[in-house]
């Protein structure tokens, strides 16, 4: 994402600023975990909301879309009941990939990478949820710190499994990610999935 | 269209009608209930927020041996002082130095150390936040107040995967005396992002 605008920051805010924002927070508590939704599902529910209502809208409009979306799909209720209360109830848009279009991958629960080691991160498109920023994809980067191995989460998302892989904290040089615009003397501290690395 | 329950004062706007629909919905179906929802509100209202972070941070600053726990394994260092729970799984501290300033986002959502912090302010899930941080950390700094002089590196932690991190920052010099209570009473949400100095 680019191109936005200021940050302001109101210093006074109160964790929630709404009445229903509290509210949702804890439906969504209670609801993804009566319905075994794992984070990653509840993740890529929130990015196929429709761009345009994902950019108006508040972060806890962003979960009421989002739980509403992930049980109407599971058939736990219907758009129907939510209309006919709501008057209207904009959801998110169906996956674009299914459970057979994450990648086959090979995890290991123990790490090829060592701290200071130079990785590529690989330049893969994938129309699913995934963990792997945009501006890292192709760039170069330095293992700065060994992770336990966690859930892939194109994996928990798309195909509702657990299966482990290393992570990583990987160290990018402001110069190697945005050229010539690069502020001097910076450096982005990324963190990524073993699967997304080759090794350079 | 206007409100016909009679509690609100006000007409419900199109979200709060929605996630009254939802959460009505969901109490009747069995999913939610009110219970689990009240105290899940009351936790993060009330019990966890920035000041369990500055527990941490004075505890770091009086205590050497503290501040080594907790640059090693945050998760263990502030577990001992009773921290913990979603979002805290792994805690990863960064120290601010004179010579390196590390600053915090997620830029692909809002992932942020809640056993510490709480939850995240509005402008840490803005998109202008999480796009700005890591293509031009110095002015966006700068702009929110915190100048970071040029032969100070800059560190941005994008917290993508599992780890939370929390900023440790410099102390004070003008706390010379202060007691550990003082001394979180000085540190804000914000240092500990590392958007601001305390």
């Amino acid at each position: 994402m680019e191109g936005f605008g200021s940050v302001e920051v109101d210093a006074g805010e109160p964790a929630f600023r709404h009445a229903w924002e509290a509210r949702m927070f804890g439906i969504a508590g209670g609801a993804l975990a009566s319905g075994g939704f794992n984070t990653p599902m509840f993740r890529h529910a929130i990015e196929r909301m429709d761009p345009g209502h994902y950019l108006t809208s508040s972060y806890y409009e962003h979960w009421l879309t989002a739980v509403a979306t992930l049980l109407v799909e599971a058939g736990t209720i219907s758009p129907d009941e939510l209309d006919a209360r709501a008057g209207g109830f904009p959801l998110s848009h169906p996956a674009a990939v299914g459970a057979g279009d994450v990648d086959a991958v090979t995890p290991s629960e123990t790490p090829r990478y060592a701290v200071g080691d130079a990785v590529r991160v690989r330049d893969v498109q994938f129309a699913g949820h995934t963990r792997c920023p945009r501006y890292v994809r192709g760039r170069r980067g330095v293992i700065a710190r060994v992770d336990p191995a966690a859930p892939i989460p194109e994996v928990e998302a798309h195909r509702r499994e657990r299966m482990l892989d290393p992570s990583y904290s990987v160290r990018f040089d402001a110069a190697e990610l945005w050229s010539g615009a690069a502020e001097p003397n910076s450096s982005m501290l990324v963190d990524l999935y073993e699967q997304y690395l080759d090794r350079v | 269209m206007s409100d016909e329950h009679g509690h609100h004062p006000q007409p419900l706007s199109d979200v709060e009608r929605r996630a009254r629909a939802l959460e009505e919905l969901l109490t009747e179906k069995g999913i939610v209930n009110g219970e689990f929802i009240d105290w899940m509100v009351e936790a993060y209202a009330e019990d966890v927020g920035p000041m369990n972070g500055a527990k941490v941070v004075a505890r770091a600053w009086v205590d050497p041996g503290y501040k080594e726990r907790l640059l090693s394994d945050g998760t263990a260092a502030i577990a001992e002082l009773g921290f913990g729970g979603p979002e805290g799984d792994h805690i990863v501290a960064v120290e601010n130095t004179p010579d390196v300033h590390n600053v915090v986002v997620c830029t692909l959502c809002s992932c942020y150390p809640w056993p510490v912090l709480g939850l995240p302010p509005t402008w840490y899930k803005s998109p202008p936040y999480r796009s700005r941080m890591v293509r031009e950390p110095r002015a966006l700094l700068a702009e929110m107040g915190c100048d970071v002089p040029e032969d100070a590196e800059i560190r941005v932690w994008d917290s993508s995967a599992e780890a939370r991190y929390l900023v440790l920052p410099e102390r004070p010099a003008r706390s010379d005396g202060a007691t550990e209570e003082e001394l979180a009473a000085l540190v804000g949400r914000d240092a500990m992002i590392g958007v601001a100095r305390p």
